[in-house]
């Protein structure tokens, strides 16, 4: 009996890795179809892979088209046809990667409860279960882990702050709002190994004393919220959730709630009034959520990638995760390569590699063949980097000393087609749409910032001073991240590209 | 709180009956109005107030919520709703032509629902190195085309 993967992931299947599975499927008999998860290697997918002596072998981009010549070339025994790419493990984007969140991308079915324990995936949880609570947040602690949601908190200090109050309930809700564009980590997660994530949901549980988990994913993640229901039964199944983990007595469930399509609903406070079933409006600080959060109970918020970061630490220990890194920027993060680049996909990596890595050696370069012009970091809310900075170690320090932000980690490549005025316009009308509109700066400036723009890219200079203004006036005045941070991709395009924005260029 | 749904729910479009399933819970208000939706199309008038009514919430409640949420509807949509991905990935790769094109071929304009289409703007579907996104009906499509997704609303809506 032959096993081919395909992946199941919505991105593969985006670009037809259903309609290859079923073609499989009638050309091959004898044959199981296992839907495996994506390796995050996009510009393969469909990526189909077989196994000869002990190897995964892959194929791809496969198309239905393909099989019949695929199934002549014999490609379940190593055939070779134009699209073989040899042994997957040594594809250099992947063989170059340091993968621990993502180490079991694309091996077997999510869903493969079984496969999951052989290949020692709950030894993180199965070590925190022996372990004193205080003992799993000083490990925290001493990974230097960082939250991968946007604000770089250390997530062992705020684990600490849940852990040290006093109440009768406590919560660990997971961010799973992943709204940024460029992004689709987390995705990658729920969708591919849920069972990594809700292990780290657990300890975090167990570490602070919460015994209830809510992960709030986006609508947009149709899949994502299927996938984590299934985990989440196929764990309580097996007794690694429920009221009696595994004989231990103690006690960890899990709720999986829906965004209905706001992107400042990942503003942690926002979260938890959506949380509430109310509007998604941004919650003054204090009191911060590790204090008074979800229905007023002590909460960790920490973003999926932070969660599921967990489980390897404690696994392999603090030490050897903070090991990986550089400064105050420690371990792996999960870049996210998108937008107008050859090879996009995931690219999980110490801190400290720099953008052209990335960009050039990781992606190829521009999809277009184009040259390079621009690269947003960190979602709509970060900022530009223009070719000058290509060499800039990614780390938290090395992008605020360039007034950068790394955000959740996602990179979008611009070729030398884009018009940057037109980006920064855009920047203040996504703000516009989706400001909570709580406060004046925010909802009102975004608006502003947008007529301001149109004003100046007519060709009205003495918009520019306008627009200053505007940013600094958002900077000071926003109540939270979202009209605080808008500024940061108009003010770094205005700074990299002026000749964007004088009406000349647009006229010649 | 352990014993909130978890599973999907069947496709059941009495208000009441959805809200009893999560035990008239007011902090379950989205997820009732998103199980609603799905299986009636929309939200009337006269689902809002058997919702305020089930979860002791005020009109002016559920109403507030309804508005603030981009995916929640009071009027139904088209037989095959198109969201096409503006997100600055998408656009680096043409997706503001993408919109403008769809647009024309359908003869829907952005955020308008005709008998066959409705076509919406959104922000990232996490698609992003397969970029431009858009999705039909809840199918997702990478580096999609005006083709494709013509052919994908042809499909639900007749030619
Ligand atoms: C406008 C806005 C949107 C945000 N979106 C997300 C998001 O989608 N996912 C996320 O994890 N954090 C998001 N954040 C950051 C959260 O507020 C918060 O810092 C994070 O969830 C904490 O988890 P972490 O420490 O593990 O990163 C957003 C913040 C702002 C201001
Ligand atoms: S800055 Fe914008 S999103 Fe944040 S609270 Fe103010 S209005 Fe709401
Ligand atoms: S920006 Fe379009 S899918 Fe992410």
């Amino acid at each position: 009996m032959t096993t081919v993967w395909v992946p199941c992931d919505s991105a593969a299947r985006s670009v037809g890795a259903d309609e290859v599975a079923a073609a499989l499927g009638q050309a091959m008999a004898d044959t199981t179809i296992v839907r495996n998860s994506s390796r995050g290697l996009f510009w393969l997918e469909p990526l189909v892979e077989v196994e000869v002596g002990g190897e995964r072998l892959g194929f791809g981009p496969v198309t239905a088209d393909d099989i019949a010549g695929l199934v002549e070339a014999r490609f379940w025994k190593g055939g070779d046809h134009p699209l073989a790419l040899g042994p997957v493990a040594a594809i250099p984007y992947l063989a170059r990667q340091d993968r621990r969140i993502f180490a079991r991308a694309g091996l077997h079915d999510p869903l493969d409860l079984d496969a999951f324990v052989a290949g020692g995936g709950l030894a993180g949880l199965e070590r925190a279960l022996a372990t004193d609570p205080a003992a799993i947040v000083e490990e925290v602690v001493t990974s230097g882990l960082r939250g991968r949601g946007g604000a770089g908190f250390p997530a062992g200090i705020k684990w600490k702050t849940v852990a040290e109050q006093d109440a009768p309930q406590k919560i660990i809700a997971c961010n799973a709002d992943e709204g940024d564009s460029g992004t689709f980590a987390d995705r990658m997660v729920m969708e591919g190994d849920p069972f990594t994530l809700i292990a780290g949901m657990a300890i975090a549980g167990l570490a602070v004393g919460a015994t209830t988990g809510y992960v709030y994913i986006r609508s947009e993640y149709p899949d994502a919220i299927a996938t984590m229901r299934r985990a989440i039964a196929a764990m309580t199944g097996a007794g690694w959730l429920g009221d009696d983990i595994r004989g231990s007595g103690r006690a960890f469930d899990l709720i999986v709630r829906r965004g209905a399509g706001a992107y400042i609903c990942g503003e942690e406070t926002s979260m938890l009034e959506s949380l509430e079933g109310k509007r998604g409006e941004v919650r003054a600080k204090p009191p911060i959520p590790a204090i008074a959060g979800l229905f007023g109970a002590p909460t960790v918020v920490n973003n999926v990638l932070t969660l599921a970061a967990v489980p390897d630490i404690m696994a392999g220990g603090g030490e050897a995760y903070a090991a990986a890194g550089s400064d105050t920027s420690r371990g792996t993060q999960p870049f996210q390569l998108a937008g107008n680049v050859k090879r996009g996909g995931l690219v999980e990596a110490p801190f400290g590699i720099t953008l052209r890595e990335l960009i050039e050696e990781f992606g190829g370069g521009t999809a277009s063949g184009r040259p390079f012009r621009a690269a947003q970091i960190g979602g709509p809310l970060g900022g530009y980097a223009d070719a000058s900075l290509l060499d800039l170690p990614m780390t938290y320090e090395g992008l605020a000393a360039h007034d950068l932000m790394l955000g959740h980690g996602g990179i979008v490549v611009f070729d030398d087609t884009v018009d940057m005025a037109a980006m920064a316009r855009f920047a203040f009308e996504f703000c516009a749409i989706e400001s909570c509109g709580k406060c004046t700066p925010c909802r009102v400036g975004a608006v502003r910032g947008v007529e301001a723009m149109d004003k100046l890219i007519a060709g009205d200079q003495t918009q520019r001073a306008i627009i200053d203004d505007l940013c600094e006036l958002m900077v000071d005045g926003s109540l939270c991240a979202m009209g605080g941070l808008t500024p940061n991709p108009v003010r770094s395009a205005l700074r990299l590209f002026p000749d964007d924005f004088e009406k000349s260029r647009k006229v010649a | 709180m352990a014993d909130t749904m978890t599973e999907a729910p069947p496709g059941d479009t009495d208000p009441a009956a959805i809200a009893a399933r999560y035990h008239n819970r007011p902090e379950a208000l989205i997820e009732i109005l998103l199980d609603l939706q799905e299986a009636a199309g929309a939200i009337t008038d006269a689902d809002l107030r058997a919702i305020a009514d089930s979860l002791n919430l005020t009109r002016a409640e559920v109403h507030g919520v309804m508005s603030f949420y981009h995916d929640l509807r009071r009027t139904p949509a088209a037989p095959a709703v198109v969201k096409i991905c503006r997100g600055e990935a998408c656009q680096s790769l043409g997706a503001e032509r993408l919109v403008v094109a769809t647009c024309e071929h359908l003869g829907v304009e952005l955020g308008a629902t005709s008998d066959r289409a409705t076509v919406e703007a959104v922000y990232c579907l996490g698609n992003c190195a397969l970029s431009p996104a858009a999705m039909v009906n809840g199918r997702l499509m990478g580096r999609a085309t005006v083709d494709e997704i013509v052919t994908s609303v042809d499909r639900v809506s007749g030619p």
